[in-house]
C-alpha cells in the first residue's frame, strides 16, 4: 500500500500495509496497481511546467520536486504569489501539491515531506523551525527511524543534541550530513532538470469516456504542462497531435495545427473544441496522450509600434486557425495571379499568410465568378442554350495553350447573354464537333 | 431632470421619417453615388447586417459592391468571401482593382458549419468585409449573426440571398433586391433605416459589353465577327 485517500484512512487503512492487511480493514477498498513509470513521467511533466518559473529545477523523487525560487521573486512579484501560481497550476494539471519554501534545498523538501506548508526566509528561523520537525524525515530508512524511536528520539532538535560521533557511529554519517545541508552548513550539489525539447504526456482517464468534452477536460491538463514546457524553453509549437487510445482498437489521431506558433493552454483548447467536435468518438475512450515536437523559437510578445494591426493581423491568425481546425487544412485560401493563358490555370491558391506574387498585366475581360470545373451546355441549331438559347455578344478571343505539358486546350471564348439578362464566359472547343461550354458568370 | 427634444433626436438611436436616417455607425461608401444617396450614413452599413437579394446570378451582384471592396482591401482591410457558389476569379478581381492579399476564401460546405464560420469571422476580428452565401437561412440564425456583426469590429457584412427571401422577415438592417435594369442594375431597397424609397434605382456597373451588344473593351485575341460564333 502505498497510499491511500481520507476515506480509506477513516477505516484504519494505513500506507505501507500488506493488501491482505488493508481488505480487512476495509474490504470494498478499491486498489489499483501503482506504476512507477507513470508516477515519474508525472512527476516530469510538473517539472517542466515549474521551469517556467526558474530554470534551477531538481526532481526529488518519487514525488518531490525542488526548485530554486530567490532569482524569480522579483519577476513574480513575490514569494506569495508566486505560490499561488504554482498552486493554481498544479491544481490545473490535476495534482495536489504542499508546497513549501525554505533557505536549503533538504530543509524545503523535509518541510515538504511532513506535510507543512512553511514559509521560512531566513536562516534562524530555520533552525528553530527545522528543531520542530518529526525525526523521519531526515531518515532513509525504518532501520534507523526504529533506532532513533528506541531511544527516544522524535524531533530534528532532539537529534541534534545527540553527540556527533555516536551518531555517525550509529546512525551513519549520511544522517548528519543531511542535517548540515539542511542548515545550510554543508553545500548540497544537484542535478538540475533539464526541460526536454519534445512533449509526450499521457493521461489515463478514471473511467471510459464517451463525451469529446470529458476528452476535453482531461486534455486540458496536459496541455498546461505543454504550456510550462514551452515556456520553459521559449518556444512555441505549430501542431500538436492528440491521441485518444481505446480499449481493442486502434488509437485514433488528431492533429491540431496552428496558424503561428503558440504555446497558451486557452488557445490549444479552444482549437482541440473545434477539432473535437468534427471527431465522431467511435469507441469510449481509455486514455489520452498529447504529443508535440518541432519547437520553435517563440519569445515573449512585443507590442507594436504603431500598436493595431498588429494584434488585428494576429487576430485574423487565430481566426483561420479555429476555421482550419473545424473545416479541414484547405477550408481557408487566397487568391494568387499566375501568368498563364489557360483562364483555369490564371489563378492558384494561397494558404493563409502567402503573400500573392506581384500583379501582372491584364487580358481580355475575365468574369468574376469562374464555374469550375466548367459546365457543358446543351446545343440546338449550332447555338448553346441555358435555359433558351444564348445571344454571343463579344468573342471569340481564342486561347490555345498548354501543348507543352499535357494539358492543352483549344477553345474560343463568347460573352453571351442568358434569356435571364445574365452575362456568361462561355466557350467551345475548337475542332469538328465543338462542344459548348460555361466556364465564368459576370456577376 | 429636463430632457429636450432635440437631445433625444440627436441620438443616433432615434431616426425621424421621410430622410435616411443618419447612420449609427461608420460606413464604406458604396461608390455608386446614386446608391450612396439612398443610403443612412451615405454608404453601405458597418458592424450590421446587408442583405442582397437577387433573383438569378450573372446580373452584376458583385459589381455592386466590388468599389467598396477594392477601397478596403487597397487600404489593407482583409474581406472574407464565405461559402461563394462558385470561385471567385482572381484575375478579374486583380483587374477591377481589388487588392488579393487582403482577400480570403472560406470554403464551408454544410450549412450549420457556414453558419459557425460566419460567426466566427465576425465575432473572430480581423476582418473588414465579410461576404457569405446562404440558401435558406432561418430568421433566429439571421438574427444571431446581426448580434455577433454588432459585436464584432463592425465590418462590412452582405449576405447573398435568393430572391424569395424578401418575402420573410429579417433582422438585416438594409436590404436590396436586385434585377436587371437598363443601365445595368436596378436595386429596389426594400429596408432601411428611414423611410421606404418605392422607386428602383437605376445603377450603373461595369458590364463587359454594352446592353445593346456593342463592346465596352478590346478583346485582344478576337478574330473573326463579334458577336456571331465562328464556324471552326
Amino acid at each position: 500500500m502505498i497510499a491511500c485517500d481520507l476515506q480509506a484512512e477513516a477505516f484504519g487503512v494505513r500506507p505501507g500495509m500488506g493488501l491482505t492487511a488493508a481488505w480487512s480493514f476495509a474490504p470494498q477498498l478499491c486498489v489499483w496497481p501503482y506504476n512507477q513509470a507513470s508516477e515519474h513521467a508525472a512527476l516530469e511533466g510538473i517539472a517542466a511546467w515549474m521551469c517556467r518559473f526558474t530554470p534551477r529545477v531538481s526532481l526529488q523523487p518519487p514525488q518531490g520536486i525542488l526548485a530554486e525560487i530567490e532569482g524569480s521573486l522579483r519577476l513574480f512579484r513575490g514569494v506569495a504569489a508566486l505560490l499561488e501560481r504554482i498552486r493554481a497550476g498544479i491544481d490545473q494539471m490535476g495534482f495536489t501539491a504542499t508546497p513549501a519554501v525554505a533557505p536549503t534545498a533538504r530543509s524545503a523538501w523535509w518541510f515538504a515531506s511532513a506535510g507543512r506548508e512553511s514559509l521560512i526566509l531566513d536562516r534562524a528561523a530555520l533552525e528553530t523551525a527545522l528543531a520542530a520537525l518529526p525525526v523521519a524525515v531526515a531518515c532513509d530508512g525504518p532501520d534507523a527511524l526504529g533506532l532513533l524511536r528506541n531511544i527516544g528520539i522524535t524531533t530534528i532538535g532532539e537529534l541534534r543534541s545527540l553527540p556527533r560521533e555516536g551518531v555517525a557511529r550509529r546512525f551513519g554519517q549520511a544522517l548528519l550530513d543531511g542535517l548540515e545541508q539542511a542548515l545550510g552548513e554543508a553545500p548540497e550539489p544537484r542535478d538540475f532538470f533539464a526541460p526536454p525539447p519534445r512533449f509526450a504526456a499521457k493521461l489515463e482517464l478514471p473511467g471510459e469516456v464517451t463525451r469529446a468534452e470529458g476528452v476535453l477536460f482531461a486534455a486540458r491538463r496536459l496541455l498546461v504542462q505543454l504550456e510550462g514546457l514551452l515556456a520553459a524553453r521559449q518556444a512555441g509549437v505549430r501542431r500538436f497531435l492528440l491521441i485518444l487510445l481505446h480499449r481493442e482498437v486502434r488509437p485514433s489521431i488528431l492533429e491540431v495545427g496552428l496558424a503561428s506558433p503558440g504555446r497558451e493552454t486557452e488557445r490549444f483548447v479552444q482549437l482541440l473544441r473545434e477539432r473535437l467536435s468534427m471527431h465522431a468518438l467511435i469507441k469510449p475512450v481509455e486514455a489520452i496522450r498529447i504529443e508535440a515536437k518541432d519547437f520553435v523559437p517563440l519569445h515573449g510578445r512585443t507590442v507594436d509600434l504603431f500598436g493595431g494591426s498588429q494584434s488585428e493581423s494576429e487576430s485574423w491568425a487565430r481566426l483561420v486557425e479555429r476555421l482550419r481546425a473545424r473545416l479541414g487544412g484547405g477550408a481557408v485560401h487566397g487568391l494568387g495571379l499566375r501568368p498563364e493563358h489557360r483562364p483555369e490555370r490564371a489563378w492558384r491558391p494561397l494558404a493563409p499568410g502567402e503573400r500573392p506574387p506581384p500583379e501582372e498585366g491584364g487580358t481580355g475581360a475575365r468574369p468574376l465568378w469562374l464555374v469550375e470545373p466548367p459546365r457543358r451546355l446543351k446545343e440546338s441549331g449550332g447555338v448553346p442554350h441555358d435555359g433558351g438559347p444564348l445571344e454571343l455578344l463579344a468573342g471569340p478571343e481564342r486561347i490555345e495553350s498548354g501543348w507543352w505539358d499535357g494539358g492543352e486546350i483549344a477553345r474560343d471564348y463568347f460573352i453571351a447573354r442568358a434569356p435571364s439578362a445574365a452575362l456568361l464566359w462561355v466557350y467551345r472547343e475548337r475542332g469538328t464537333a465543338g462542344a459548348w461550354y460555361l466556364h465564368g458568370v459576370f456577376a | 431632470m429636463k430632457t429636450s427634444l432635440v437631445d433625444i433626436l440627436s441620438q443616433h438611436s432615434v431616426w425621424r421619417g421621410g430622410a435616411p436616417a443618419p447612420g449609427p455607425g461608420r460606413t464604406v461608401p458604396t461608390g455608386f453615388a446614386a446608391l450612396d444617396r439612398e443610403l443612412p450614413g451615405a454608404g453601405w452599413p458597418s458592424g450590421a447586417l446587408t442583405e442582397i437579394l437577387g433573383q438569378r446570378e450573372g446580373v452584376g451582384e458583385l459589381q455592386l459592391v466590388l468599389p467598396a471592396l477594392a477601397a478596403l482591401s487597397a487600404s489593407g482591410r482583409r474581406v472574407v468571401w464565405l461559402a461563394p457558389p462558385h470561385l471567385p476569379y482572381a484575375p478579374a478581381l486583380a483587374a477591377a482593382g481589388v487588392n488579393l492579399e487582403h482577400l480570403s476564401v472560406v470554403r464551408a460546405p454544410g450549412r450549420r458549419d457556414g453558419l459557425w464560420a460566419a460567426e466566427q469571422v465576425l465575432r473572430g476580428g480581423g476582418c473588414h468585409a465579410l461576404l457569405a452565401w446562404f440558401h435558406d437561412i432561418r430568421y433566429a440564425e439571421l438574427r444571431r449573426l446581426a448580434v455577433a456583426a454588432e459585436a464584432g469590429q463592425g465590418a462590412f457584412v452582405a449576405l447573398f440571398r435568393p430572391a424569395q427571401a424578401a418575402r420573410e422577415a429579417s433582422p438585416a438592417c438594409l436590404r436590396l433586391a436586385l434585377e436587371p435594369g437598363p443601365e445595368g442594375l436596378a436595386v429596389r431597397i426594400l429596408k432601411r433605416r428611414g423611410a421606404l424609397v418605392a422607386r428602383p434605382l437605376g445603377i450603373k456597373i461595369e458590364r463587359p459589353v454594352h446592353a445593346l451588344g456593342g463592346t465596352s473593351f478590346s478583346t485582344p485575341c478576337a478574330r473573326g465577327p463579334v458577336a456571331r460564333p465562328c464556324p471552326a
